[in-house]
């Protein structure tokens, strides 16, 4: 491949790797809302957020 | 009236079912093309900005919509637009959300039997030692309904209504089949889809033959990579790109609505949508570039792809480009390929199934398995025209005016309604109620102006080309019902951008080269587009094409033109009792306006009971 072609590829397909992971992975690791939530896997797990005042 | 309504399982299941209703077959299919044809690498600074000021407004937009319209027990759009503002009139605007999902599904569960089939095919060996000319044949072969490939009568009708079936079952268990379904199929997708990115990066010229000694992978990806600066003044490229974004994301549907709405009000859509919508441009950037375009390179060259990219090469050459890996590598990989295919499929045509499923539920307390079944029925009954009359055009029809016309005039209404009639400020609270991360603040500016302008130059652009389709410009014979066959144009002079060739081919005629009573072969001088390494930019230049047209002595077609005559087109070359596509056509508009007329009558009766019951908004 030419370069200007393998920086562009590498750039963009970077970009979109990136923002995928960190926003997954953000979803994977932030606590649940307070029950009742909308999802019923995990009715029992018991880290939550906290209820907003 | 309101039933216990469903529920999602887990986060990561909501994520993932949202990701597979958008990742479907254009992720690996539309997105490599429009690319090619676009500008390569330049095309790619375009679409990133779309998704930014376009997709991701959107899918903000959507998700927002059906969480709200979820609260008041609403599922589909209908009576989501309807609790959003005051308004009799938006719940028919509304209807487009059920009626895409079921138009749309009737002709892409063929596309997705397609897959189904093409696996088996695979898998008991049928590609083996076939020419590329032999797996185009074997798709033209199946697609036509008489035809049997497997001995099995009738087989493509049969493979569709195995796969509708399928499809409907799994509906009738609810979002929690589906959620299994996408937790299953979405990282298969994803691990198919990196087995053959690996041998698309990796091919380079191992894959050139005789007939294709200049052959070679990372041509196809510099190709696709390059940026062309000069395209980015195109506007052609931006509108291109604009609608790339638009129909990977399956915005403008209402199955958005539909998912969002059974998320609770204090929980997070914001990273879920973004969440969701990385995904699907993970798929379509990273998967979907490095597998058809470069494997295609590498085995048939540059030249062939740029001339050749297009939707049919899914079905029409891979299959071929496999059997150069040997027979048990081929098996893998068409297996990987079609097994790919058909989870995008799967995925993205559950989804559809859902808003009218959740409409009845809520208006007239349908149960999932009675919804389900109603769904198969009613896409059964507008999709059998689809697969009986595939070459006759009716699928076609089908795809642009569900699948990309309307699409694009509920996106725009939607975001007119969301933005100014429910207003940014309401909108805004609701984007950002629950929400795990912070959007930035300009995105409140960009939804209200960047998105539905953006929009509305795709809606606006589009117009003419929606006059062009009625009025069936895209043939000479007109006539439902004719005695006589007329020649049809031999260039499309419209696309050609050299002039000079453009000044060469403009006046279009041909010459007779073999003729029998039934059949004609035209020799006339086309156009191609080729790749000039000197430059690294595409040209236009001219070659002697052929065209044939057969005909049917049952029907007393006859040709009426001799060896050596001058034909140009409009000229008649065969008389008889001709029945043209236009009627097959014709009759697919008037399907799908029945049913939207259908759809609409039913959200009418939903109204009404609602008024008896006194639910009904003022």
């Amino acid at each position: 491949m030419n370069t200007s072609a393998l920086i562009t590829m590498i750039c963009a397909q970077g970009i979109v790797v990136s923002f995928a992971v960190y926003f997954f992975y953000k979803v994977l690791t932030i606590p649940s809302k307070q029950e009742p939530d909308s999802y019923s896997e995990n009715d029992e797990e018991l880290v939550r957020q906290h209820e907003e005042k | 009236m309101s039933t216990k309504a469903d529920s999602w399982g887990s986060r990561v299941g909501l994520i993932l079912a949202m990701a597979g209703n958008a990742v479907g077959l254009g992720n690996f299919l539309r997105f490599p093309v429009q690319a090619v044809q676009n500008g390569g690498g330049a095309f790619i600074i375009p679409y990133l900005i779309c998704f930014l000021v376009m997709g991701i407004p959107l899918l903000f937009i959507e998700w927002s919509s059906g969480r709200f319209g979820g609260r008041t027990g609403n599922h589909s759009t209908p009576y989501i637009l309807d609790s959003m503002v005051k308004g009799r009139i938006w719940k028919y605007i509304g209807v487009f959300g059920i009626f895409t999902n079921i138009a749309v599904a009737a002709y892409y569960c063929y596309i997705e039997s397609w897959t189904m089939s093409y696996v088996y095919h695979t898998l008991i060996g049928t590609f083996d030692g076939m020419s590329q000319a032999n797996v185009a044949g074997f798709f033209n072969s199946y697609v036509d309904v008489a035809h049997s490939t497997t001995g099995i009568p009738y087989e493509s009708v049969v493979f569709y209504i195995i796969c509708l079936v399928l499809n409907t079952f799994i509906l009738s268990k609810g979002l929690g089949g589906i959620e299994k379904v996408a937790k299953i199929g979405m990282p298969l997708l994803i691990l198919f889809g990196v087995v053959l990115a690996v041998r698309g990066l990796t091919l380079g010229t191992s894959g050139a033959s005789e007939i294709f000694p200049d052959a070679n992978a990372w041509d196809g990806l510099n190709f696709l990579w390059t940026p062309q600066y000069d395209s980015l003044t195109s506007p052609k490229v931006w509108l291109a790109a604009a609608g790339q974004i638009f129909f990977t994301l399956s915005v403008g549907m209402g199955t958005i609505h539909c998912y969002a709405a059974y998320v609770r009000s204090k929980d997070d859509i914001a990273l879920n949508a973004v969440s969701a919508g990385f995904m699907n441009e993970f798929v379509e950037v990273v998967l979907g570039s490095l597998i058809v375009i470069p494997i295609a390179a590498g085995y048939l060259g540059l030249d062939w792809v740029i001339q050749n990219a297009g939707f049919g090469m899914a079905f029409q050459t891979m299959p071929y480009l496999f059997q150069q890996w040997g027979p048990s590598l081929a098996i893998i990989a068409g297996v990987c390929w079609f097994g790919l295919l058909f989870f995008a499929g799967i995925t993205s045509s559950l989804a559809m199934g859902t808003p009218w499923m959740g409409f009845m539920q809520d208006e007239f307390g349908w149960t999932k398995n009675k919804g389900a079944w109603s769904f198969g029925a009613l896409v059964l009954v507008m999709g059998l025209p689809t697969v009986i009359f595939y070459k006759e055009g009716l699928f076609d029809q089908y795809d642009y005016w569900a699948g990309t016309v309307s699409l694009v005039v509920f996106a725009f209404l939607e975001t007119i309604l969301f933005s100014y009639i429910f207003g940014i400020k309401k909108g805004w609270a609701e984007i950002n109620m629950g929400a795990d991360i912070k959007i930035p603040g300009f995105y409140k500016y960009i939804i209200l102006i960047v998105t539905p302008a953006l929009l509305g130059w795709v809606l606006i652009s589009s117009i003419p080309d929606w006059i062009e389709k009625i009025k069936d410009s895209d043939t000479n014979n007109k006539e439902w019902f004719a005695s006589e066959f007329y020649a049809e144009n031999f260039v499309d002079t419209d696309k050609i951008v050299d002039k000079s060739i453009f000044n060469e081919l403009k006046n279009q005629s041909g010459k007779i080269v073999e003729v029998n009573n039934q059949f004609v072969k035209i020799e006339f001088v086309n156009y191609k587009k080729i790749f000039d390494k000197e430059t690294e930019k595409t040209k236009e230049i001219i070659f002697t094409d052929f065209k044939e047209y057969s005909f049917d002595a049952d029907k007393n077609q006859i040709v009426t033109v001799v060896k050596g005559d001058v034909v140009k087109p409009n000229d008649v070359i065969a008389t008889g009792d001709f029945t043209n596509n236009t009627l097959y056509k014709f009759s697919g508009r008037m399907l799908l306006l029945s049913l939207f007329a259908f759809i609409s009558l039913i959200v009418y009766f939903a109204y009404k009971k609602r008024v008896r019951e006194g639910r009904a908004t003022a």
